[in-house]
Order: C-alpha cells, then sequence, then structure tokens
C-alpha cells in the first residue's frame, strides 16, 4: 500500500535531482530554467499528495496557481533569454558578467 | 489484485521509477533538445501518477498547460537559438561530485526527516478512500476554487496578463531599415508639402514639335 511517505519521497527525490542538475549544468540557462520547473513539479507534488491524504481541497487550488505562475514565469524566462542571445549571441552564464555582480 | 500484487501499487512504482528515470535523464543529456523531450516524459508520468491518486483535474491541466504550452515554447526557443553546445558542457566532469554529494545530502536529510518514526505513515495518514463513482474532482476544485479563492483567482488572471505584455515588450524590436506607413502622417499631410504651382510664361511650341 501507498502511504504518504511515498510520495513525499518522490517529491523529495525529484527536488534533489534538480538541485543536482543545476549544479551541473551550471553554464546552460535553458537547463536550468528546465531543473526549476523540475522543483515546481517536486513541490505540486506534495501539494497534491498531501491535497489527497488530508481530503482538503486547498492543495490543488495551490498546485493549480502554482503552475499559472510558472507558466509566466517560463514565459518571461524564455523571453529574456531571447533578448539575451539576440545581444550577445551566447548564453553561456559565465560569459554574461556585464553587470560585474 | 495481479498475481498478488495491488495493481495500484505496482502502477505507483512504475511510474515514480520512470519518473526518476526521465529526471536523471534532463539533467544529464548533452541535447537541451532531448532535455527538453525528457522533461516532457517526466511531466506525463507525474500526471499520471496524480490520476493514480484521483486527482484527474491537476493531472489533465499538467498534460494540458505543461506539456502542450510550456514545453512547446521551450523547445520552439531551443531550435530558435543556434547555440553552440560544446563550451556550455565543459564543466559537468568536474562538478560532477560536488552536485552528486550536494544532492546525496539533501536527499539523505529530506529521508530522514520523512522516515523517522514514521510520521508520515499510515497511522498518521491514513490511506484516503477510493472517491464514490459519481465524484467527480473537477466540479468539487472549480466549486471550491470559485467560491473560496475567487480573488487569488482574479490575480492569477492578472500575472498571466502581465506575463504576456512583459513578455511581448521585451521580444519585440523595431527594425530601423524597414518600410512603415505612418497613418498619423498621411491625414496630416497639407497640400502644400504635396503640391507646388510654378508661376511660368507660356512658351511657344518648338518648330519640329507638331507632327
Amino acid at each position: 500500500m501507498i502511504t504518504l511517505a511515498h510520495y513525499l519521497t518522490l517529491g523529495a527525490i525529484l527536488l534533489c535531482i534538480s538541485v543536482a542538475g543545476v549544479f551541473l549544468n551550471r553554464k546552460n540557462v535553458l537547463i536550468l530554467l528546465m531543473c526549476i520547473e523540475l522543483m515546481l513539479l517536486a513541490v505540486n507534488m506534495n501539494f497534491v499528495a498531501f491535497s489527497r491524504f488530508m481530503d482538503n481541497l486547498d492543495g490543488q487550488v495551490f498546485v493549480f496557481f502554482i503552475l499559472t505562475v510558472a507558466a509566466a514565469e517560463a514565459a518571461i524566462g524564455l523571453a529574456i533569454l531571447v533578448v539575451l542571445f539576440r545581444n550577445r549571441s551566447t548564453i553561456n552564464v559565465e560569459e554574461l558578467d556585464e553587470l560585474k555582480g | 489484485m495481479i498475481f498478488g500484487i495491488d495493481i495500484t501499487v505496482a502502477l505507483f512504482y512504475l511510474f515514480a521509477t520512470l519518473m526518476i528515470a526521465a529526471a536523471l535523464a534532463v539533467i544529464s543529456t548533452r541535447n537541451p533538445v532531448y532535455s527538453a523531450l525528457f522533461l516532457v516524459l517526466t511531466f506525463f508520468t507525474a500526471a499520471a501518477l496524480w490520476i493514480l491518486m484521483q486527482v484527474e483535474f491537476l493531472g489533465i491541466v499538467l498534460v494540458v498547460v505543461y506539456v502542450g504550452a510550456v514545453m512547446v515554447l521551450f523547445l520552439f526557443v531551443i531550435m530558435m537559438l543556434d547555440m553552440n553546445l560544446a563550451p556550455l558542457k565543459s564543466g559537468f566532469i568536474r562538478y560532477l561530485p560536488i552536485g552528486i554529494g550536494v544532492a546525496l545530502v539533501m536527499a539523505g536529510e529530506l529521508l530522514l526527516v520523512l522516515w523517522a518514526r514514521g510520521r508520515f505513515g499510515a497511522e498518521q495518514f491514513p490511506i484516503p478512500a477510493d472517491r464514490a463513482a459519481d465524484y467527480s474532482n473537477t466540479e468539487a476544485v472549480g466549486e471550491w476554487m470559485y467560491t473560496q479563492f475567487l480573488l487569488p483567482f482574479e490575480v492569477a488572471g492578472i500575472i498571466l496578463l502581465v506575463a504576456i505584455v512583459a513578455a511581448i515588450a521585451l521580444t519585440q524590436r523595431r527594425r530601423t531599415d524597414a518600410l512603415v506607413q505612418s497613418p498619423a502622417r498621411q491625414v496630416r499631410v497639407k497640400r502644400d508639402e504635396r503640391v507646388r504651382l510654378v508661376k511660368m510664361k507660356s512658351e511657344a511650341p518648338a518648330q519640329g514639335d507638331r507632327t
């Protein structure tokens, strides 16, 4: 039988994989954005599991809002990426150092 | 029950394994196009897991919104950008130990919290009973969202509008070499700007003209 802990474990493993992805692909902005989407998926997995096991619909509504915000974030992030590539002809994070941060 | 195994348990482990494998493929393939496609597979299996939990509405929304819109946007951008892949992958081996190390430490901590003393086990959170056959998850979520969460719902709509405006404003560019009409100037034009009447003496036609 599948308990809440199983679903939470799945979410935790997914989150760890995406954190590892941020470390491994730290030069490619596109894959970094994909890793952020994976992290959000892990969070959503926890929300859905808690919502189901506590029989409370708030979690599902929250996941809906997270999906909305994530879609907006992806759209704006990719738009910034396109502008960046148009100006610099690269998406390598190491070469994007004009702000000298 | 098939061969003494509960079918939902078997499906859970199947989808969970598939999902973790797909997520690992997302972060480790060399080609961003394959990464995006494996991310699609991850979202699909996540949707299947949610539907297995009888959360059908969000499962479908995940497929429609994420696979249908966001990932297609990703693929568009990946294929539009003509990027040089070799330097983007150069740090992979160098950061492999620290990446795996951090991930393992995080996973260990999270699993310790999750499994120690059975905090999230079947005693604290009993397995929910299956929904009745006439229960509609979409209806329940919709009813809850349009009553309890009406204001956040409207705010979400405004966020999407802002995202549209921002994305268009960011990517729009004015070409300097393009020929454009200016209707305002066309309407405002005066006669003097187009026609010039010249006073001059009438000239007698030359001899050879009238033939």
